[in-house]
């Protein structure tokens, strides 16, 4: 083989030995170099970048977690705990300190008595989660379970006991809608919000009702605990720990024991009651029923009972008070008495009842066959003769009734802090011109007098109609106690006018009107106030012939909704309720809207005797809604578990009837049936 | 003359002086490396490197000549087990590099970090002088070189493949190749890099990637470099004291008390200390060099500048490793990390040039310090 290059110069041991040397101290050298160049590189990394490093180093060892911090309470007007904290034992699993997951899960289950769902939906969770991000196994422990996980610790890595706080409402359903509840950040609030206290385990944040709404103030400042840990996760000690600061405390105007009462009270009905203070409009209870249990939702509710829920035709999901629009029926007889006067009708003027009268092509009907003979203003909203107020507001125009409704509350937005209400119609003929392109026809105005027709109104709008009814001032309703805001100005209306109303709105209930069953059960003090019903469905002239079917062997949906508005003392007015009772049909004097007010307010006066009445009634209802929500759970739980494949045969019925939602649970834009043949009725109790 | 006797006087005690110093300071690193214990580490340091002294200085004892004699069968000896690792390897399966003696597990290829040199420097002792800048001079020494270093690369480790070929091809350079040969051969395998980056395993290639940037996966193959650079870095000039740093103590850093047992002294001992750590380094090699430029046999003098050449690649791939300017390619620290297989290669390499140091002191009146 050929190497040519390789050999020019003339080789002697001497010269081989001086380049051993020279080469020798250049490879000394070199030695010496690269040393010097990795002092160099250590002094670069320990000196130069020593604040990077030092950094890096402290995050490393020092881990920050974040304390949720305990959320305010929800206080009513006399300080009494509408919702609180409770301690709360919980478990959770990190990720990434897990070891044998298996065995871990296995474990636990054992020690908290965890079902095979709680299994799934941790083994799933955990294939979702990553890093140290925990992952909830269970709360509301016993003290015992988390004992028994805490002693257990070192066979479990990665499973983190922790103690915490959880919300308690403890008056239960009849809260649920006033207050709504609180869970656990979805990744849709946490994207908008992006705080990374909304991922801390335990930390929930308000959904609904007012939790939602003074979300910002009950929430607080969470604390951080910082604690040296080791790169598998064991905590060697704690540094330092910020306490957390507390949310603020919200106080509201609702009286925590009238809430309850009144959630109580409307027994086994789908209904609302709303009581204002007639003094500056604080609303003293906001009772929607029946309701979820704003504890069971706090805890994360169940598919079954969210299904048992919205499958009820009572709507246990929807906040009545201020989302359920309902025809006002003859409440609005006063307010439309009031606007005749205002418009300069003498109260002795007297129209003739004869049971019906004709208006264009229709017949309309007084709710008494017989009629009511001659009817002056006082008798016309004593008895609630239909009739009168046909006639006489086929005189002055549906302008001025429109007008007064607006003054009174109807139609009106209230500042309240509810994310979701529903505002209703006052309907006048600029309005039907807008919303249907139509001419306002007279059979309008006359529906419109009883309540019919295209008018729609929530139940706190009826309870601020009462109010302003019965202080002549401009109330506004307030949630929140002490609320700084300019006293309530007059409405304008001349106290003349207002005493004749308020003496016919005492006859319905004590001069022998519609709603003696308001009657208050205390001695010396009277209530006012005027009974109605919406009709929900359309009578037709054959069963007009063959006599109206009573609301009784009516199916639910079709009954009439009873409504009751109302105040008292009636000669000094205090407070002013509202009462609607949904398919009531006045079926059942006890659960009908009349003597549900005179509870509620004979409450406020004589809270014990109140209670005593409404315990006995519990006997015949099956007891507190509490239990008898959860003697409904079970028997849905039975049926579900007897028969798994049968559907709902009632909810799939409502859902695929439209028609017999009707007037009563659409929203405010469905038109009511408007037609003369089929113009509204009027059924007292 | 002294009080003490010329075989005690004649001991290589400047070396010694160094040697012990880094192993003492090793183990204190090692001592904290347990959290303030002398079990498991710092204790069984402590008794090797007194055996492995003790062995340094009986093959000190041995004439040049002798390893002149044995480097060839040695080096035969050594290829031979690394071709059965080879081969029980392909039995078991995987990746082998020991072989089970019963009372130990022994790794040829850490010694054939010191036969590769001894065997090199043998063939150019034996090669007539003309020769030497002929083809004859090349190929026989890239064969010897390049058995072993497949065998070894084969296994796979790319360190210690690194190694042997240095280590020979470093022997070659002070053989006195020709010049241009060494710099046209380093321009060719630069172009070859990449060739030879596709033949690596899939864990290789991640861990030369992760090399180059470190940061892009932290907590997976990177975190080795990105924990130790933060062990080093955040020590700073004095480190966090001894006893105090949370790298190596809260296990962040991993293999604190091997591989990168550096970044747990420096985060300890900070700057002061891994500047005095590499000068104690420096100190030996310069030793190692003047050794071998006051040698007169070929053999001998190609032998003690490429034995401590080894021991300077260990240092230098070691803390390039450890600093981020080199893969981590489990290279470890001589006298510092723990383990027994490097340290019985670095002290055999270390007793064979005192032994050449001493057959230079023969007839002179020269004592150990020289």
């Amino acid at each position: 083989m050929k190497f040519p290059k390789l050999t020019p110069k003339h080789i002697t041991e001497a010269s081989l030995a001086f380049t051993f040397t020279r080469r020798a101290m250049v490879l000394g050298g070199l030695q010496g170099g690269v040393g010097m160049l990795l002092a160099a590189r250590m002094g670069w990394i320990s000196v130069a970048e020593n604040e990077k490093y030092s950094l890096l180093s402290e995050s490393n060892r020092v881990n920050l977690t974040l304390i949720p911090p305990r959320r305010g309470w929800i206080i009513d007007r006399h300080g009494k705990p509408l919702a609180r904290n409770r301690t709360d034992f919980r478990v959770d699993i990190i990720p990434d300190r897990l070891r044998n997951k298996d065995a871990v899960i296995d474990t636990l289950a054992r020690l908290l008595a965890l079902g095979p769902d709680d299994v799934e939906r941790i083994r799933e969770d955990l294939e979702k989660a990553a890093g140290f991000q925990p992952v909830q196994v269970s709360d509301k422990l016993s003290y015992e379970q988390y004992a028994a996980v805490s002693v257990r610790l070192p066979d479990l890595p990665g499973v983190a006991p922790a103690q915490g706080y959880s919300r308690d409402y403890p008056a239960g359903p009849s809260v649920g809608h006033l207050l709504g509840y609180v869970g656990v950040a979805s990744a849709k609030d946490y994207e908008e919000r992006r705080d990374p206290l909304l991922i801390t385990p335990g930390f929930k944040i308000g959904k609904e009702g007012l939790e939602r709404s003074f979300e910002r103030d009950l929430t607080g400042r969470p604390g951080a605990k910082r604690v040296e840990v080791t790169a598998r996760g064991k905590v060697v000690r704690e540094l330092t720990t910020r306490p957390d600061t507390p949310g603020k405390t919200i106080r509201l105007t609702i009286d925590a024991g009238l809430q309850e009462y009144a959630g109580r009270r409307l027994a086994t009905q789908s209904g609302s009651v709303v009581v204002i203070d007639c003094q500056n409009g604080d609303v003293l209870a906001m009772a929607s029923m029946p309701s979820f249990d704003p504890n069971s939702f706090s805890d994360g509710i169940s598919h079954l009972e969210w299904n048992m829920l919205s499958e009820d035709d009572h709507v246990p999901l929807r906040n009545k008070t201020l989302q359920g629009l309902y025809p006002p029926g003859s409440t609005v007889k006063p307010m439309v008495a009031l606007s005749f006067l205002e418009a300069g009708l003498s109260p002795d003027e007297t129209v003739h009842c004869g049971g019906a009268i004709r208006v264009g092509n229709g017949l309309f009907h007084c709710w008494k066959r017989g009629g009511h003979g001659a009817v002056n203003m006082h008798r016309g909203i004593a008895q609630s003769c239909d009739i009168y107020f046909y006639v006489l507001a086929q005189r002055l125009g549906m302008q001025v009734i429109a007008d007064m409704a607006r003054r009174l509350g109807l139609g009106q937005k209230f500042p309240l802090p509810y994310p979701s209400q529903s505002y209703g119609t006052v309907p006048d003929p600029a309005w039907k011109l807008k919303k249907y392109g139509k001419e306002w026809q007279i059979y309008d105005t006359v529906n419109a007098t009883i309540g019919q027709g295209y008018m729609l109104v929530n139940p706190t709008q009826l309870a601020v109609m009462a109010s302003r009814l019965a202080s002549g001032k401009m109330l506004m309703p307030n949630l929140l106690y002490g609320a700084k805001r300019p006293a309530p100005g007059s409405l304008g209306i001349s106290q003349e006018h207002l005493d004749i109303i308020h003496n016919a709105m005492s006859a319905v209930v004590n001069g022998g009107g519609t709603g003696g069953a308001a009657r208050l059960p205390i001695p010396g003090m009277l209530m006012a106030g005027k009974t109605g019903t919406a009709q929900v469905r359309r009578i037709t002239m054959a069963e007009r012939r063959g006599g109206v079917r009573g609301n009784a062997s009516l199916p639910f949906k079709l009954r009439d909704h009873a409504l009751f508005l109302g105040y008292a003392p009636y000669d000094n007015p205090r407070y002013a309720i509202a009462t609607i009772i949904e398919h009531g049909g006045h079926t059942n004097r006890i659960e009908d809207a009349p003597m549900i007010s005179a509870d509620c307010i004979s409450y406020l006066v004589d809270p014990v005797k109140a209670m005593e009445r409404l315990e006995t009634y519990e006997k015949g209802w099956g007891g507190t809604p509490q239990q008898r929500q959860k003697a409904q759970m079970n028997a849905y739980r039975l049926a579900k578990g007897l028969a798994p494949t049968l559907p709902s045969v009632d909810a799939a019925a409502n859902a695929s009837d439209p028609a017999a939602e009707g007037a009563s649970n659409a929203a405010a834009d469905t038109p009511p049936p408007s037609d003369g043949d089929n113009s509204a009725q009027e059924v007292p109790d | 003359m002294s009080i003490v006797p010329t075989t005690i006087a004649r001991l290589p005690w400047r070396v010694m002086l160094i040697v012990t110093a880094i192993a003492t300071f090793g183990i204190v690193v090692l001592y904290s490396a347990a959290s303030g214990s002398m079990t498991p580490w710092a204790i069984n340091q402590m008794v090797r490197f007194a055996v492995f002294s003790v062995m340094a200085l009986v093959i000190s004892r041995f004439p040049p000549s002798f390893f002149s004699q044995y480097a060839l069968p040695g080096y035969v000896a050594v290829l031979v087990a690394l071709i059965l690792v080879e081969l029980i390897g392909g039995v078991a399966g995987g990746s082998q590099r020991w072989i089970n003696l019963g009372f130990m597990q022994l790794q040829p290829s850490e010694f054939m970090k010191p036969v590769i040199v001894l065997a090199v420097a043998r063939f150019y002792a034996r090669l007539p002088i003309s020769e030497i800048r002929r083809w004859n001079a090349i190929w026989p020494a890239l064969v010897l070189i390049g058995f072993p270093w497949a065998l070894v690369l084969v296994q796979p480790d790319l360190g210690t493949a690194t190694m042997i070929a240095a280590g020979g091809v470093t022997v070659m350079f002070l053989a006195g190749l020709p010049l241009r040969l060494f710099i046209g051969s380093g321009l060719a395998l630069a172009a070859a890099i990449p060739i030879a980056f596709s033949f690596l395993h899939d864990y290789q290639q991640k861990r030369v990637l992760i090399f180059l940037d470190p940061e892009a996966d932290p907590l997976g193959a990177g975190y080795h470099i990105s924990q130790s650079k933060i062990a080093i870095g955040s020590g700073g000039l004095f480190g966090k004291g001894f006893l105090r740093g949370t790298q190596s103590h809260l296990d962040y850093l991993p293999e604190g008390h091997t591989d990168f047992v550096f970044a747990t002294m420096a985060e300890e001992w900070g700057l002061a200390g891994g500047v005095a750590l590499i000068g104690a380094f420096l100190l030996l090699f310069l030793w190692g060099i003047k050794v071998a430029i006051r040698t007169q046999d070929r053999f001998s003098r190609l032998t003690a500048a490429g034995l401590i050449t080894t021991i300077f690649f260990y240092v230098a791939i070691n803390l390039m490793m450890v600093m981020g300017l080199a893969p981590v390619v489990g290279i470890p620290l001589p006298f510092m990390s723990y383990g027994g297989s490097s340290m019985l290669t670095v002290m055999l390499c270390l007793g064979i040039i005192m032994a050449i140091d001493r057959e230079n002191r023969k007839g002179s009146t020269g004592n150990g310090w020289g």
